[in-house]
């Protein structure tokens, strides 16, 4: 067996994955792309979505993401997103929940502050999630 | 000398203040736990940032036109200090020192003739510094609705701080905080944030003389990266300043209970003392009067 490569995935909340894989498919802002090791260093923002990790041909974690940044150096692969979660330990309704908590804060708050908008997005975030989960 | 009555209701009442100052102890131990966790678990995130940032500034090179909050306004004349202290007080000298550590940057800067603006998160730092430098203080983050959740605060003063930066209200931005370096010391930190600046102990990575490919360019990522960066150097300090607080609270109150222990202690001794004495004034008092008749 070839070299694996070094993968992790940090969230602000937490590391949520540090280890060695096969092979990595993350969406980028400009398309999806795959990682292996001995990838050449690239760097590039990536777009909701999901993170595929695979051992050789097998999907073993998929991995909802919001944004953030991908960062292959040869050391590895770092995915930083600004949230994350993994996808097999949530359900579609525990989802729609969070949405529906989420929709009462976001309705409390004075529309113009910063704060309103970074709920909204974060409300995006769920509404994307769950429809991945649902497919 | 106080009398028997007084001394017992001293007791009590210290006895009482005791047991809330032990309550909170406890309370404190177990917030700074969570806010401990909480803090360690972010940081993977902020140093890999930290180095993503410093790689890239790396390869912008020195000087280089990057995008204005790297660059910044090419000017330092205006400075907005960003304190963040705590919501409550019971801890310790914790506001104090944060209080303390930003008067002398807002005295050094003014001494350089720098105009210096002021935001303050916490209400605490805001009460100490209200008195000589309201007239400095431009905007107020109330955090005693955050609980331990601080990251929608952390994006909306970034957002804030972005704002601000672009309308040209300030050319450097300091953000003044307590460092939660372990249990016993928070000493108060003044770091950077707008021009940003990669922290000094970043990982250089060796990529073996390959060239990095950027997807999109290499100024979008920045654009959307130090933004980012921003939030994220936020709510490190907002996290650290959480757990400092927990842990001055509970030096703090474990010390207050110590404290009230060893008052109860000679305030017992000293009632046990007059007590006696009265017991033996009574005493001499019968023994006299039946050796007069």
């Amino acid at each position: 067996m070839a070299d694996k490569l070094q993968f992790s995935l940090v969230s602000p909340a937490r590391e949520l994955f540090s280890g060695e894989v096969d092979h990595v498919i993350a969406p980028g802002t400009d398309g999806e792309f795959g990682v292996l090791v001995n990838h050449a260093p690239f760097m590039t923002t990536l777009k909701n979505g999901v993170v595929r990790v695979l051992e050789g041909d097998t999907v073993t974690m998929r991995l909802f993401v919001r944004g953030g940044f991908a960062d292959v150096t040869p050391a590895g692969l770092t995915i930083l997103a600004e949230e994350a979660v993994n996808m097999a330990s949530v359900s579609a309704e525990q989802v729609g929940k969070d949405m529906d908590a989420l929709r009462q804060d976001i309705l409390a708050l004075d529309k113009d502050s910063g704060q309103h908008q970074a709920l909204e997005e974060q409300y995006s975030y769920l509404e994307s999630l769950r429809a991945a989960l649902v497919n | 000398m106080a009398s028997l009555k007084e001394l017992k209701n001293r007791i009590a009442s210290v006895k009482s203040t005791q047991k809330i100052t032990k309550a909170k102890q406890m309370v404190a131990a177990a917030k700074l736990r969570r806010a401990q966790e909480a803090t360690e678990a972010s940081k993977p995130y902020a140093t890999r940032m930290a180095n993503v940032v410093a790689n890239l500034t790396a390869s912008m090179g020195e000087g280089s036109s990057g995008p204005k909050l790297l660059a910044g306004t090419g000017s330092d004349q205006i400075h907005l200090l960003i304190m963040m202290t705590a919501e409550r007080g019971l801890c310790g000298g914790f506001n104090a020192n944060t209080a303390k550590l930003t008067r002398a940057e807002i005295q050094r800067l003014q001494g350089e003739g720098k105009t210096v603006k002021l935001l303050t998160v916490g209400k605490k730092g805001r009460d100490a510094l209200k008195r000589d430098y309201s007239d400095l203080m431009v905007d107020h983050v109330d955090l005693s609705q955050a609980k331990d959740k601080f990251t929608p605060f952390a994006i909306g003063l970034g957002s804030d701080l972005s704002t601000r930066y672009d309308a040209g209200e300030f050319d450097v931005a300091t953000l003044i905080f307590a460092e939660f370096k372990n249990v016993l010391s928070q000493p108060p930190k003044a770091a950077q944030l707008i021009p940003a600046k990669a922290p000094e102990d970043a990982e250089q990575i060796d990529l073996n003389g390959a060239i990095y490919t950027y997807e999109p360019s290499e100024p979008e990522i920045l654009e959307t990266l130090l933004p980012r960066y921003l939030n994220t150097q936020i709510l490190s300090a907002m996290m650290e300043n959480a757990a400092g607080e927990q842990a001055a609270s509970m030096a703090a109150m474990d010390n207050a209970t110590r404290n009230a222990g060893e008052m109860i202690d000679s305030l017992s001794l000293k009632y046990n003392r007059a007590r006696q004495a009265q017991i033996t004034k009574e005493l001499i008092e019968i023994i006299s009067g039946a050796e007069a008749l």
